[in-house]
Formats: C-alpha cells, structure tokens, sequence
C-alpha cells in the first residue's frame, strides 16, 4: 500500500481556503478513487477504530467541546443532525386553563410555559401514543396559582412558581353520574395509580425548571391565574420546545501553513493583522521570524492573505477529518449523555434498516 | 421498498419511507466505502414528503447484501466512536479531579508555611 504524492494527499486531506472561496471541499469517498495508482482507498472497519480518536477539551455541566479525529463529515453532521432534531426531551405540550384573568391571552401563555426548559431525564418516561391515557409514565403534571390582590403591587410570574404534582392533576372532572359514592376516588384528568415521587431518582431531585427565572406572565391588581400543565416526551421534529440543545454545531480543525520564512517587518505586519493572534515572533540571532503559534483560533477571517503577494507567503487549510464539536445543553441532560444518546439514536436507524432489508 | 430488475439484482433502488439525509447520507458514505460498489448516491424525491432513495450498482453482488453490510458497518462504527467518546469523557473527569487535588493540596500547603511563620 504506497502514499499518496504529495499535492494529491493535500488535495484528498485539506480543504484549501483560498481568497476567493474554498477548493477541494468535497470528500473522496469512493473506493476505487486512486485505483489508477494502485492505492486502495476503501476504509476497513479495523483502520477507522486504529485512526479514531476523541479528545475532550472542556467539560462543563452545560456544555461541552470535544474533538473527534478520523471521522467522516457525513457521519459527523448525521450526529449534529441528530442531537438537534431527533433526541427526545420533556416540555410541556397541554394546558388546563381553570382561570386566567391576566392580560396574556390563553394561547400566549400555554405558548411560553410549552418553551420553558424542565431539569428532569427524559429516559424515564414512555412516549404518550395518540389514545393514551396521561398517567405516572407519560405525564409530569405542573400547577401554576398565582394571584395579585386589589392594593398591591404588580407582581411578575417566573417559572418558578410552577409546582409539581407528583400526585397526578388535582382538577377534578365533572361527572354526570350524580351518585357516584364520595368515597370512591373523584376522577381527575389523569390517571396516576402511584405517585412519582416513589421513583428513586424523584425523590433527592424533584422535577423543576432549570432556569428558575423566566418570566412567564405579569399581573396586575386583581388578576389570577389558575392552571394546570401537562409535559410529555416529543422531539424537536416536532415542535422546537422539544429541542434538547440550546445548539450543536462544529467546524473543521484550521491548519495555517507559512510558505516561505516570514522576517523581519513582514513578520511584524503579519502579526499585526491577525485579529484573533496567532502568529508569534521568534526572536533568531540574527532576525525575527513568524510563526504559528494558535492555529485552533483561526476564524478564517483571511486577513493574512489580504493584500498583494501575501497568498505566496501563507496558505489556509482545513483539516477534512478532524471536527471540533460544541454541543450547549438546555440542561435535562448533561451533554456527553446526550452526545452518547445521539449515537444510540443513529445504531437504532440502522437497525431498523437492516431488519427491514432481512 | 426496492425497485430492482428480476433477472439483474446488482442494481436496485432502495425507498426508505420516514427517514432523511442523517441516515441516507451516512449510509451513503458507507457504501462509497465499499469496493464491491461501482455506483451509489442518494436523493429526496419532494422535500415535504420523508422519502429517501438510494441507488446502489455494484459488480456482480446482490445490491441489497451491500447495503446491509453497509448498514453493518455504520453500525460498528458507531459503537466504536460511542466506546472511545465515554473513555475520553472518563479521561478527562479523572485528570480533572487529579488537578482540582494538586490545587487543594498546594493551597493547604501555602496555610501551613503561613501558620508556621
């Protein structure tokens, strides 16, 4: 198995940011591309897992960025793909309005508390099907009471005034049957035969906003609101409230190469128009010379190609297999979860397939 | 759904209903991959409808063996990039952990001498 000649691995491996617009940024992806040269290359499962690696720059509680070496773009963005649109999340999708007396109309109002994010794992719960009843599976059932009496001040709602029920809804339906016994159970809109807070991981968390300080409504003197919330599982593909990431994004590694020496008040110049800096003057005996010290900054602005003679003197490239990753939680999972969930997502399509082709 | 000839199965066409390009563009690739494959390449027929299909020609080999061992592969290939993702994020948490205790020891070292003094 030879190499490739140089130009045509700068061609297969880079993508080459020129002035104008970027070259070569399609993937050669067939097998048979440099067959004319005797190179194979087909990706054997076995020199992928060789060839891949992940190496984790910052890891916070909300958001994480990693980067993934040896892999594929199309891979890498059927992964964004699906952390953005197909990872499912709690929100709350209906409203039992008992009382709303507030300016915000109805619908407003059920619109904002649906995109208020809720801190609670969503693989504890089942998806609710067309005909199912809402009980301690499916649902997570919130209340929101507040009022503002004649003589007091305006007063605003934030989301932390949503309280959980774990006991299930507490509105009680309107029975026809006038005698039904009292000792029996008054029939609610859902139907919890237990009570969430028996779940092990309910009980030293219990479920809440994640941001305790978004403002819902406001009230004047006078007005109440009196509602009950019902969240359950979707995906973003649905509606946006469902999104699990504040955003998933990533970019290819920048890789700045210096032609020629750069001395003396080139290099000062040089070091001058980068706006994020990443040249550097190294002081030689007899000069200064640039050279590159923070390639992973370059936002590939292109200044230090701007100008006359400065394309022969620095060339931009990306790195086609080496993705930087940032993915920003809303805060249900913690993002190297939802990273793993993404990829569990992705073997289950595939699945799929394979049984279907069967 | 596969639109292929009776005589030839070498070449057929794939239609995948409900899905789009996160898995059509990855199992594409994969398929590129392939040398068994002379053709592939995918398209969405409408937009507002989720319809894939896939073309797949190949030498000589039932297409639809190629495309599941395709599918195969992305498969391993995703619980490959899943094993080495957790052991970096293990990596990282323990390396962290080891310089938040060289802090805390080096700032309780520092009281002491403080004290002494």
């Amino acid at each position: 198995m030879g190499q490739l000649p140089p130009h045509l691995e700068l061609q297969r491996s880079r993508v080459s940011c020129n002035k104008d617009a970027p070259i070569h940024t399609e993937s050669i992806q067939y097998s048979g591309a440099y067959a004319s040269m005797g190179i194979d290359n087909s990706s054997r499962l076995d020199r992928f897992s060789n060839n891949f690696r992940v190496e984790v720059v910052r890891l916070n509680e909300d958001d994480m960025e990693f980067d993934m070496i040896g892999i594929d773009a199309a891979i890498a963005n059927s992964f964004r793909r699906i952390l953005i649109a197909e990872l499912p999340t709690m929100a709350i999708e209906k409203v039992l309005i008992a009382n709303n007396t507030s300016i915000i109309q109805d619908e407003v109002l059920a619109h904002r508390l649906g995109l208020v994010p809720i801190r609670v794992d969503p693989r504890l719960f089942l998806a609710i099907v067309e005909n199912d009843q809402p009980n301690e599976k499916n649902t997570i059932v919130f209340k929101l009471h507040v009022q503002c009496k004649r003589g007091s001040p305006r007063i605003t709602v934030k989301s932390d005034a949503l309280k959980w029920l774990p006991n299930g809804s507490e509105l009680v339906k309107e029975t026809r049957n006038a005698t039904s016994d009292s000792s029996s159970k008054p029939e609610t809109y859902t139907y919890f035969c237990c009570s969430q807070e028996t779940i092990p991981e309910f009980v030293k968390n219990p479920i809440i906003p994640k941001y305790p300080d978004i403002i819902i409504a406001k009230l004047g003197p006078g007005q109440e609101i009196e509602l009950e919330a019902y969240a359950v599982k979707g995906i973003r593909k649905t509606h946006a409230k469902w999104s699990p990431v504040a955003t998933a994004w990533y970019r290819m590694l920048p890789e700045v190469v210096l032609l020629e020496d750069i001395e003396d008040d080139l290099a000062e110049e040089l070091k001058s128009k980068c706006p994020v800096n990443l040249f550097d003057i190294e002081d030689l005996g007899k000069g200064r010379r640039a050279t590159v010290a923070r390639p992973r900054a370059c936002t590939l602005c292109r200044e230090c190609i701007r100008g006359d003679d400065w394309e022969k003197r620095v060339a931009l490239h990306r790195v086609k297999d080496h993705f930087i990753f940032t993915i920003e939680s809303t805060g249900a999972l913690p993002p190297e979860v939802l990273f793993t969930e993404a990829v569990k997502i992705l073997e289950d399509k595939c699945e799929r397939m394979i049984t279907e082709l069967s | 759904m596969e639109h292929g000839s009776f005589t030839d199965n070498s070449a057929a066409t794939f239609s995948l209903t409900d899905e789009d390009h996160t898995i059509a563009n990855a199992v594409r690739f994969n398929l590129n991959q392939d040398p068994r494959v002379t053709f592939c390449g995918y398209s969405i027929p409408h937009p507002s409808e989720a319809r894939v299909n896939i073309r797949v020609q190949t030498t000589g080999d039932p297409a639809r063996e190629v495309l599941k061992d395709a599918c195969q592969n992305l498969m391993l290939m995703c619980r490959n990039v899943r094993c080495t993702f957790d052991k970096a994020v293990e990596d990282f948490k323990a390396s962290n952990a080891v310089k938040a205790m060289k802090i805390d020891s080096q700032d309780s070292s520092g009281d002491d001498s403080e004290e002494s003094e």
